[in-house]
């Protein structure tokens, strides 16, 4: 076929359309996203701004929504972060490095994999009914830090898991090999190489997990935490030997976006205030996080490429 | 082979990925302190003749070995399962096809091989990266910057620091897979010149897709073919004066 100068300006201007088109489409869509987001913060910062004083941080909730504060709500949070942490990481970071370094890759471990995946997608009151049933009920934890820590560790433990093994999986097998070649031991060669290479993306994947569990409120409200705390959990630390503690893990408790949602549901214009201040703070909390998740990636990446 | 002595031989090799037989009856004897050379074409099994001498197979599911390769002088079989993998891989050095460096510093680099067997004195391991790095040909370009990480070194460096870090342990035999296959013409002869040093202390096995290569550095050479060893004699006479007609063809150039 003869093609003439002519007919390949046509099309390339018909291309050039396309192109432009879908530009076009990329730009609106990425504004549409990112401008709610704006108009969501500033009319929460507007609302919540003049109650974000010392004051809300150090009371107690009260009836009167001057005097209210979050004081039992962030202490309960960190505490039961705490909890989360230390349960979920060991046995996340444990499992991913099992089943990407030591498992034989056959029908069973696939069965595992696809069902790991499938728990990350599990909706997160579904986690709530079983640490009722199990943590409460069964174990006799009560409704306490223990039992909402353990919950959202349950909650994030798949997430660690798959985030462990993304980033394992994205160490060349080469490297592997160069240790083996050394006359490296399988522990050896996870302990030197593949932990260190991966523990960006791990930490990434662990602060990105915790930064979900700070906000989610369903499972918490179905173990039973409470709406209306004023009191702190007994300090771990004590006058007499040995000085520490665990009493804490089995006082009754609140968090963060409970007593938000406790806040919204009253009737008082007042409280709606508390609520949106409780809000900046949690969403300072959780994107501090993911600040801190992007900065430990960023710092990983330059140290390592392949 | 008159007159040589013998470092390590294969006897009847045959090797498996899963139902793909790989290696066919192999048998060849590795001279010491010699260059053996292995060619010939795209996937006739020549590297995975390599990995068996370290054993570098059985990190992979579904590999199966047959036959022996005895490595002397204590006559102990590389490839049976009552052989633990780690112990000949500490006796045997691997350089691979692109340069593996850890994302560590030089010093460390070098010193791994040294740790694993734990040897954590910073006297003694001072003086074998020290050494390595000497017999290396990479002391003076680094010896300002060992806490450097390694990625910092360009390609030909980051693979003579990986024949360092092999070195560093003393090893009977060096394996080679396509060391230059990466590099450019330069650092291609640099690292030939290397092996040619190296020879005097260490016994090598080298793989290579380059039959100048095998030509200019090694003693003997083996051509292999569809997973079978065609034809092993010493360099001169496969690349002057081969007795098979497939080795002639190759060597000249008529195919692969």
């Amino acid at each position: 076929m003869d093609i003439k100068k002519q007919d390949i300006k046509e099309v390339i201007k018909i291309n050039k359309i396309w192109e432009f088109l879908f530009y076009f489409i990329g730009l609106i869509s990425t504004f549409i996203g990112l401008a709610l987001l704006c108009v969501l913060f500033i009319d929460l910062f507007l609302d919540g701004y003049p109650r974000l004083t010392y004051k809300f941080f150090t009371s107690f909730p009260s009836r009167f929504p001057k005097e209210a504060g979050i004081l039992s709500a962030w202490v309960g949070s960190i505490l039961v972060m705490i909890v989360t942490a230390i349960s979920a990481i060991p046995v996340g970071v444990l499992a991913g490095i099992y089943l990407e370094e030591y498992a034989k890759k056959n029908w069973f471990t696939n069965f595992i994999e696809i069902n790991i995946s499938n728990l990350a997608g599990v909706p997160s009151i579904i986690y709530g009914l079983l640490a009722l049933g199990l943590f409460v009920q069964t174990l006799k934890f009560g409704e306490s830090i223990l039992t909402g820590g353990l919950t959202l560790g349950l909650l994030i433990l798949p997430m660690i898991i798959m985030a462990t093994r993304e980033s394992i999986r994205a160490i060349p097998d080469s490297i592997r090999e160069a240790s083996y070649a050394l006359g490296a031991t399988k522990w050896q060669t996870v302990k030197h190489h593949i932990l260190p290479y991966s523990s960006g993306g791990i930490l990434t994947g662990i602060i990105i997990g915790l930064s979900r569990a700070i906000g989610e409120t369903a499972p918490i409200i179905t173990v039973g935490a409470l709406t209306f705390i004023a009191f702190l959990p007994t300090s771990p630390f004590t006058d007499t030997f040995p000085f520490i503690s665990f009493k804490w893990l089995f006082d009754p408790f609140t968090v963060m976006p409970i007593q938000m949602f406790n806040w919204v549901s009253r009737p008082q214009k007042e409280f709606h205030i508390n609520a949106a201040s409780a809000g900046i703070v949690l969403l300072i909390m959780t994107l501090a996080m993911n600040a801190l998740a992007i900065y430990i990636r960023y710092k990983f990446r330059k140290r390592i490429k392949w | 082979m008159v007159g040589e002595k013998i470092k390590a031989e294969s006897i009847n090799l045959n090797f498996w990925y899963g139902t793909v037989q790989a290696l066919k009856n192999v048998n060849l004897k590795i001279a010491e302190k010699k260059v053996t050379a292995l060619i010939g074409p795209s996937g006739c099994g020549k590297t995975t003749f390599l990995r068996c001498f370290n054993r570098m197979h059985d990190l992979y599911p579904n590999n199966r070995y047959e036959g022996e390769i005895f490595l002397y002088p204590d006559k102990v079989n590389i490839v049976s399962p009552h052989v633990d993998p780690i112990e000949i891989r500490m006796r045997i050095g691997m350089v691979f096809q692109k340069p593996n460096p850890f994302p560590k510093t030089i010093y460390e680099n070098i010193a791994y091989g040294l740790r694993v067997r734990g040897i954590n004195n910073k006297k003694v391991l001072d003086e074998v990266v020290e050494r390595s790095l000497k017999g290396a040909a990479l002391w003076d370009e680094v010896k300002d910057k060992l806490n450097k990480l390694a990625f910092e070194l360009s390609g030909g460096q980051q693979q003579r620091l990986c024949i360092a870090r092999a070195l560093a342990t003393d090893p009977e035999i060096l394996l080679f897979d396509e060391p230059t296959s990466a590099l450019d013409p330069i650092a291609t002869g640099r690292i030939e010149e290397l092996i040619e040093e190296l020879k005097e202390k260490v016994t090598i096995l080298i793989v290579t897709h380059n039959m100048q290569q095998a030509a200019r550095i090694s003693d003997y050479t083996g051509f292999m073919m569809l997973g079978e060893l065609i034809e092993f004699d010493t360099t001169d006479k496969i690349f002057t004066n081969p007795s098979k007609k497939l080795t002639e063809d190759y060597v000249t150039g008529r195919f692969g």
